[in-house]
């Protein structure tokens, strides 16, 4: 399989057009029920041409069932180039709601971006980039054959032609929130809602779904689970806007986040809340985020929220899923970060399916008394907003944000002012003959009176006037290329061009060849000395400019465990390493096309004092499909069995082969063994006409070749590949081709 | 401002409601809320909303902020942006694309605030 040529993408953008427009649901599998594997799933949508599956799938035939809530991750590194092979990644691995953020004040610009110039804490986005990232898109959901929806974000200054600019580029989804804009951008409350209704009227012409920020809130506030009345406000006030400015509630999402984490206990917190948003905004879509509010640099810990966040979506509902990356509380997400998130999203939801055909929730008592009056104190916010004069005056009054769980006010809200912020007194009354001759425009339009009575009986639309709008006639789209000659995609590409055209290999987590490799080190230390001494290493072992990612404690006296992300300049050349060949295994027709003609007797045990019998019987048993299921005569000794007595038992069967599981490698005991094996049939006279296999979880070919046995085998190996090996090692000493 | 708790007393006009009537309360507040908002929408515009009809006209990103700036500049942003270059081209007998090109270079602004003056309003309704 190739690589993703960035390059091929990026070429003749000028007339790439989007092949479609607007959201794209899962689609439910035929009768509502999966069937993949030995399993049949009740939340499940249609599968994969192409993915990743789980790692435990192997056990159940490689099945990777998708639910069926969209699955976002949000990739955005700065170098829209490289993120693209993420999203590739991502939707292998089940992602199909691709997220990118903007990069750091593009919410202040004052109007539109051009070009590819490099982004900080999120990517600039342009033209070309919504082009270039949709067309790569459209060659990655032909893989997977899924349609992955492009989003990004419809806010600040700009939002009415952000909104134009995805409507014509086929961006698939966008935040739009007003209120987000207000309180969190410091943007000016008239403008942004003036603003936004046209944002949304535009949006809503190419059904994009539309995501709120109300949950900002509680990534904000001191204590974030008391701001719960208020989100429901927010919520409300963005929805019924949006429905107001042509949006049809089916596109319009609530993003909602469980707002508490452990250790507090957030099951009995969040539910409740949870539960009276989905009853009290019955009819709009939900996305289900998780929570980010306390995530620290411990991965493990991000993902046990994570897990817990899941599963309230599973017990109410989720429409889009969303994923925050297990390092979200370290660093902007590396590569294989948004891959566990994903996973963790999939592997959660999978293991929950159906969960409420058994679990039920229990209104009677305190999750009904709680829903019950966290709607009331949110009706009774909505009541003071219109007491004291509106949205806008409550604005002013510092209503929102406030770390009081209300009615109660601790006085810490975010304040701002009508005639303040970004955009203070930047909206214009539209006089009696305003007129705009294009569609999906918001508000008051004084088209010509014939053109009116045609767009009535549904013969002409405002855009008649000037031979149509880029919305219906895409030709008349402008394509700015690159502005800054040094600071653009391009530019980006040629940094590495040789390197990667002599297909040479560096590691990675963000950036192509960006050399970051990470160390996880336990000291017997405290976390002080332990971080010290951590860099200290990574410096000795050759990373540059290393920086400690994660100090854990594992006891104050005893010891910690220090994460350390250091880089590398070290280019490997793929074609210079050994790597041994992979033999694929025999057909079990071939393989027992052998053992019928000359019958095989094989010894098995696990050696010495090692009771694991889970690897070898995965061999030898016929139910995993080993040896025994063709026809082999296996004569099975047990764990821990002394080397002198599998040597003997060989002797005794007449066995063809001995097959030694070995998994403990204490003091290198595996290989002790092994050599004893060895050299025991050697003494004993029979090691040539003997084959002597290994296996084991840290067992490779190598070690075992070197400890003098025939073949070696790790983790993943089945029953046809020791089979397989024993039928070309017959061959080879019949003089046939193995 | 700084308040106790006093959700006992404050819940008591709403009490006695069920909670499909709550939950009908919570939505006409809300539209009440809602209302004066969308009506401010409705009659005002902005320099975004009118680089956005300039694009939606075919105009690339520096063209519309030029010729929305000059529209500020002599107060024509109420006319609408879209209007201003409709009318100019209209009124030049040229293509809309060349009326807006020649704007955004800065040309004709000083025919275009007199045909806004003398001009009747054209056409009736609203939409």
């Amino acid at each position: 399989m190739e690589k993703l040529d960035v390059g091929a993408i990026l070429q003749d953008l000028d007339d790439y057009r989007p092949r479609r427009h607007g959201w794209h649901w899962r689609k439910e599998p035929p009768g509502g029920v999966l069937m993949a594997g030995p399993f049949a799933y009740l939340e499940a949508s249609e599968p994969l041409e192409r993915s990743v599956p789980l790692p435990a799938a192997k056990y159940f035939g490689n099945i990777d069932p998708q639910p069926d809530a969209v699955i976002t991750t949000e990739i955005a590194s700065g170098r829209f180039e490289d993120d693209l092979r993420r999203m590739r990644m991502a939707a292998w691995h089940g992602a199909d709601h691709i997220m990118v953020i903007r990069t750091a004040g593009q919410s202040h610009f004052d109007g539109l971006i051009d070009g590819t110039p490099e982004g900080v804490g999120g990517v600039p986005i342009t033209r070309k980039q919504l082009r270039a990232t949709r067309k790569a898109l459209d060659l990655i959901e032909d893989e997977v054959g899924r349609p992955i929806n492009f989003h990004s974000y419809v806010s600040g200054v700009a939002g009415p032609e952000v909104a134009v600019l995805f409507a014509e580029e086929g961006v698939n989804g966008a935040h739009q929130d007003p209120q987000y804009n207000v309180l969190y951008r410091n943007i000016n409350m008239l403008r942004s809602f003036v603003d936004a209704a046209e944002a949304k009227s535009v949006m809503a012409s190419r059904k994009m779904l539309q995501i709120d920020g109300a949950h900002n809130a509680n990534a904000t506030a001191r204590e974030a689970w008391k701001v719960m009345p208020e989100l429901m406000v927010q919520h409300a006030i963005n929805a019924l806007y949006s429905v107001k400015a042509g949006m049809d509630q089916d596109f319009i999402a609530l993003s909602t986040v469980p707002p508490t984490a452990p250790p507090a206990p957030s099951m009995r917190l969040d539910l409740p809340y949870a539960v009276a948003m989905r009853q009290l905004f019955r009819g709009y879509r939900f996305r289900a985020q998780m929570n980010t509010r306390y995530i620290e640099s411990d991965t493990r810990e991000a993902t046990v929220t994570h897990v817990l966040d899941l599963l309230i979506s599973r017990l109410t509902s989720a429409d889009v899923q969303s994923t925050i990356t297990p390092d979200e509380g370290r660093n902007i997400p590396w590569h294989y970060n948004n891959i566990a998130a994903v996973d963790t999203a999939k592997q959660a939801m999978d293991g929950m399916d159906g969960l409420t055909e058994m679990v039920g929730l229990k209104f009677d008592g305190p999750l009904g008394n709680t829903v019950r009056d966290l709607k009331e104190r949110a009706t009774l916010f909505m009541e003071e907003i219109l007491d004291i004069g509106g949205y806008f005056r409550a604005v002013e009054e510092g209503f929102f944000v406030d770390s009081g769980f209300y009615p109660e006010r601790k006085g810490d809200g975010i304040v701002r002012s009508m005639t303040a912020g970004v955009g203070a007194g930047s909206i214009v009354p539209r006089d009696s003959d305003y007129m705009a001759p294009v569609c999906e425009h918001f508000g008051d339009n004084r088209l010509p009176a014939d053109l009116t009575e045609k767009i009535d009986l549904g013969e002409g639309r405002p855009c008649d006037l000037i031979g149509g709008c880029t919305l219906h006639n895409p030709s008349k789209i402008p394509f700015v290329d690159e502005l800054d000659e040094r600071d653009n995609v391009h530019v980006r590409l040629d940094e590495h061009r040789d390197h990667r055209e002599q297909g040479l290999l560096r590691p990675e987590v963000q950036w192509y060849a960006d050399g970051v490799v990470t160390l996880t080190l336990f000291l017997p230390a405290k976390p002080e000395v332990a971080e010290y001494a951590a860099l200290e290493y990574a410096k000795k072992l050759g990373l540059r400019d290393p920086l400690v990612l994660h100090r854990g404690l594992m006891h104050p006296a005893e010891g910690s465990v220090i994460e350390v992300k250091g880089f590398v300049d070290i280019d490997i050349d793929p074609r210079e390493l050994v790597i041994p060949e992979k033999q694929e295994p025999l057909s079990d027709d071939e393989i027992r096309a052998e053992f019928e003609a000359r019958p095989l007797s094989v010894v098995a045990a696990t050696l010495g004092e090692d009771e694991h019998s889970v690897g070898m019987r995965e061999i030898i048993d016929i139910k995993h499909g080993g040896l025994e299921k063709y026809g082999v005569a296996v004569h099975y000794l047990g764990t821990s069995v002394p080397v002198e007595t599998v040597v003997d038992a060989a002797i005794e069967a007449d066995s063809e082969a001995i097959l030694a599981s070995t998994i403990i490698t204490h003091s290198d005991i595996h290989r002790v063994n092994m050599r004893r094996l060895n050299d025991l049939c050697v003494e004993k006279g029979i090691r040539d006409r003997v084959i002597l296999i290994a296996g084991g979880t840290q067992v490779t070919d190598e070690t075992a070749r070197e400890c003098g046995l025939d073949a070696g085998f790790g983790r993943g190996t089945k029953g046809h590949d020791v089979a397989s090996f024993i039928v070309r090692r017959r061959r080879q000493d019949r003089g046939e081709t193995p | 401002m700084q308040r106790d708790d006093d959700f006992a007393v404050r819940r008591r006009k709403i009490a006695g409601l069920t909670d499909e009537q709550l939950e009908r309360r919570f939505w006409q507040l809300t539209e009440r809320v809602v209302d004066p908002l969308v009506d401010l929408a409705r009659g005002y515009t902005s320099p975004s909303i009118e680089r956005s009809v300039l694009m939606r006209m075919g105009f690339s990103g520096p063209q519309a902020k030029a010729i929305v700036d000059k529209c500020a500049e002599q107060r024509l942003l109420g006319k609408g942006a879209g209007h201003v270059v409709y009318r100019l081209a209209k009124h030049r007998e040229m293509d809309v694309a060349e009326a807006g090109q020649a704007m955004a270079e800065g040309r004709h602004w000083d025919k275009v605030a007199a045909l806004f003056r003398k001009a009747g309003i054209p056409g009736g309704g609203r939409r």
